[in-house]
């Protein structure tokens, strides 16, 4: 063990030990360090005697703020409700037709609208409610179960073939997977459903329109309609527009006509009180308005 | 390596290993109904080659007595490389993920691929694996220098090792199976917990096996954090890892804790494997190797002690403040507030304690770019963890909980100062553990230094203004009481960031990168060339004739 020494560059003595090369100096602990453990400790002592902090037995030292979590939580939840029923009471209570008409009203249903359907609506719908593959798009104004407020909301409450009893039920069947209809008969179909809605057809195509109306009246108009208008009433999509919900060119068409369609949205009942659906409904109808 | 070790020492390791490929097989046999059946698959493999291994080597000739008077190196050696293996793997699996979080389709709906499965892959795959490890190989070699003596046999150090990295291949292979249990950073099932369990108290035993022999009158700092790293990380493992397993077949299991009590031991083991893994051990790291690339004696003695037993006792009680506004009862997480508090004193006192040592070698940071990353490293030292007593607070808290910023938070450490210190230490010991007088090239250790430094100051900006965006927008309220943002806003809002991160990530990926391979060239120059012939200042000191025997 090597003598205490003197080191050359901080004029301190080490410790006298040294480890493989390795000396420590003798320097004190620094005051700053025991003034700050000592206002640090201060600090939590005050604390401890003004917040919850040791348990006893059986309870715990309740602190002489009498700070409770909970109680806070539950206070904080009363006030934002509170502050929220200025204008949302008067959104549950009146018609759609008269928060429509009420200008001030309506813009705080489009900036709680906004928030609700951006975490409820568009991970299918998408943030716009431009939906994609398989999720209708809102803001086309294409809608397929009716687009005035109330039936959005009922739509909304009780989605579509979802496990909520009242909910709405639909399904194209599965022509060409159950041979209802043979691949000719499709071939021609597909071609005239896709005439309704002007698309340019090919001179083979034009050829199977004819034999695709007949197939389309015996098969599809039931739901579709004569014209191929749909029925809001069935949940059928209009095919004579532009608006398609899993495609609408050739393949998409003989897709859905071979395999079915029987799309799915969850009921939102329960999840959502019936103001919120309220305020949605109201805030889908005006997807698809220029930014004001 | 084999060669090395006595018959009775080689005999020794073919019935450990026989046992483990019996307990392989019985694993097989038992869960060939369940992924456990895989991990056994694995188990058996790796001790059969082992076995194999041994068998090759068993007639070669017996090593030398005068080995007795020289420190045992390989298994450092072989920690060191092992290290440098699992940063590269765990790094470019820290940035895959980064990237996922910026691109979410990248996963081609492969199971395995999933941000869930894979992400443990990196956070155990650089703590476990690369921390691990190079924890593991620093103790070895600061164990024995410090304590002038030999690690007490040979058996014991490659139980240690090579069991510890057969637990880590057996976590990562689990996750990317599906296999977890839920606890963050305890995500291993039961078997492999157990397996941990067994390796660890055999690494204590080296701990207080070697120190019996030390030719010291004192036990050097370094040591107690290794030790309080060791013995401390042996407590929480097995506290927050008892469950019941669904049958001795199944790798499934139960935890023994459930709710809020599930959330507090989980929180407990959390924030002390932060304190004891990632703190304590490296401060064991750091007070050798920096004094001793420095070349400077440690400032205060008396700094070091306060400090560390600051350190060890405050820890305890810091867990609860991840559980912040939870169903926890408050007075628990007032505790947890105000002891992470107190803990900034000692905290500040350690990385003040490792720059004030670097007064007179200041001139040698400027220039050693070994030197600057164990100084960096301090700094950062000191920066995550004044950040961590600031988020502890209940109300600073409210905002940055379940943010990005805790990401961040965790980064500053994990790579500014877990992997600064560990990468600064490295460059100090391969040339002394490959006798060689400097590393491959010097100039690849200042490119190493720059893409670390600004890999972590780019992944730790990113992520405070992601985060105190994402806590400000969750916060934000309209006049007429309702949320401004959706949740699906503050994600569009955190794109930039997230692909920021990944490229500061990515950085400090190709740092490591540079890293492996100079230290791989090192070897390499170790293995073609005549070696500096350091032996005769790096020798333990003669034990008593008792201790000499082989075996012991």
């Amino acid at each position: 063990m090597a003598l205490e020494k003197l080191d050359p560059v901080t004029g301190r003595k080490t410790t006298g030990h040294e480890w493989n090369g390795i000396e420590e100096l003798d320097t004190p602990v620094p005051r700053v360090v025991l003034f700050f453990l000592a206002i640090f400790t201060l600090f939590s002592i005050v604390y401890w005697i003004l917040m919850p902090a040791w348990p006893t037995w059986t309870s715990y030292t309740k602190g002489l703020l009498g700070n409770d979590q909970r109680e806070i939580l539950a206070e904080q939840l009363k006030t934002a409700a509170a502050d929220r029923s200025v204008w949302m009471d008067k959104v549950a209570k009146a018609s759609f037709a008269e928060i429509a008409a009420n200008p001030a009203l309506m813009r705080d249903v489009r900036e709680a609208g906004r928030t609700l359907f951006g975490d409820n609506c568009a991970v299918c719908h998408g943030v716009k409610g431009t939906g994609g593959p398989g999720f209708p798009d809102l803001a086309a104004k294409a809608w397929l179960w009716g687009g005035d407020p109330a039936a959005i909301a009922e739509t909304i409450s009780v989605g579509i073939n979802s496990n909520d009893p009242k909910s709405r039920m639909s399904q194209m069947p599965a022509f060409g997977k159950t041979a209802m209809l043979d691949s000719a008969k499709i071939r021609s179909v597909v071609a005239y459903v896709r005439s309704l809605s002007n698309q340019p057809l090919s001179p083979q195509d034009k050829a199977l329109v004819e034999a695709g109306q007949k197939v389309f009246a015996s098969d599809c108009a039931s739901c579709h309609g004569d014209n191929g208008m749909g029925k809001q009433d069935l949940g059928a999509p209009n095919l004579t527009d532009a608006t398609w919900i899993y495609g609408g060119d050739e393949r998409a068409i003989t897709n859905s006509i071979n395999n079915g369609r029987q799309g799915q949205m969850p009921h939102w009942s329960g999840r959502l009180s019936p103001t919120e659906i309220k305020i949605l409904a109201l805030y889908v109808g005006t997807l698809g308005e220029k930014a004001e | 390596m084999i060669s090395g070790l006595t018959v009775s020492e080689r005999q020794s390791a073919l019935i450990i290993l026989t046992v483990m490929a019996f307990v392989g097989l019985a694993m097989a046999i038992a869960g060939r109904a369940d992924l456990l059946g895989f991990h056994g698959g694995i188990v058996l493999l790796i001790s059969t080659a082992l076995i194999f291994a041994v068998i090759g080597h068993y007639y070669d000739p017996e090593p030398p007595k005068e080995r007795l008077a020289e420190y045992y190196d390989d298994p450092t050696r072989v920690g060191i490389v092992l290290a440098m293996i699992w940063a590269v793997v765990g790094m470019a699996v820290g940035v895959w993920v980064a990237a996922l979080l910026a691109w979410p389709d990248m996963t081609w709906d492969v199971g395995w691929l999933s941000f869930g499965r894979l992400r443990p892959v990196h956070t155990s795959g650089v703590i476990f694996g690369f921390g691990g490890n190079a924890l593991i190989a620093t103790s070895f070699h600061v164990l024995q220098r410090t304590s002038r003596a030999r690690l007490p046999d040979q058996i014991s150090p490659w139980f240690v090792l090579i069991g510890y990295n057969l637990f880590c291949v057996v976590a990562a292979t689990g996750y990317l199976m599906g296999l977890t249990q839920s606890k963050e950073y305890a995500e291993p099932e039961w078997y492999a917990d157990l397996w941990l369990v067994i390796v660890w108290v055999v690494y204590f035993l080296i701990y207080l096996r070697t120190l019996q022999r030390r030719q010291e009158p004192h036990i050097y700092v370094a040591n107690w954090y290794y030790m309080a790293f060791i013995l401390v990380v042996a407590v929480l493992h097995i506290v927050n890892n008892l469950a019941v397993p669904v049958s001795l077949g199944h790798a499934k299991s139960y935890s023994l804790f459930s709710g809020v009590q599930d959330a507090m031991v989980q929180w407990w083991y959390g924030h002390n494997a932060v304190a004891f893994f990632l703190t304590a051990g490296f401060l064991g790291m750091m007070y050798y190797y920096l004094p001793k690339r420095a070349g400077r004696p440690i400032f205060s003695y008396r700094l070091s002690i306060i400090s560390f037993w600051g350190i060890t006792f405050m820890y305890m009680w810091a867990g609860s403040h991840h559980l912040h506004y939870t169903a926890l009862p408050q007075w628990v997480q007032t505790l947890g507030m105000t002891f992470s508090i107190i803990l900034l004193v000692p905290s500040w006192a350690s990385a003040g304690n490792a720059l004030a040592t670097l007064n007179g070698a200041w001139h040698k940071v400027r220039d050693d770019a070994t030197l600057r990353f164990m100084m960096v490293a301090a700094v950062f030292y000191g920066l995550a963890t004044f950040e961590g007593s600031f988020m502890a607070i209940r109300a600073v808290n409210s905002l940055s909980h379940y943010t990005d910023w805790t990401i961040g938070h965790v980064h500053g450490g994990a790579l500014g100062w877990v992997a600064m210190i560990t990468f600064g230490s490295f460059y100090a010991l391969v040339p002394w553990m490959w006798k060689q007088e400097r590393m491959y090239s010097s100039k690849l250790v200042e490119v190493h230094f720059w893409l670390a430094l600004s890999g972590t100051i780019i992944y730790v900006f990113a992520m405070w203004n992601s985060g105190i965006i994402q806590g400000l927008m969750w916060r934000t309220y309209n006049e007429n009481g309702t949320l401004s943002y959706s949740f699906i806003d503050s994600l569009v809002a955190m794109h930039p960031y997230y692909i920021a991160r990944a490229f500061g990530g990515l950085l400090f990926l190709a740092g490591a990168v540079v890293c492996a391979y100079n230290i791989w060239m090192t070897i390499r120059l170790a293995r073609a060339q005549d070696t500096v012939d350091n032996s005769k200042a790096d020798i333990p000191v003669p034990q008593p004739a008792v201790a000499l025997q082989a075996g012991e």
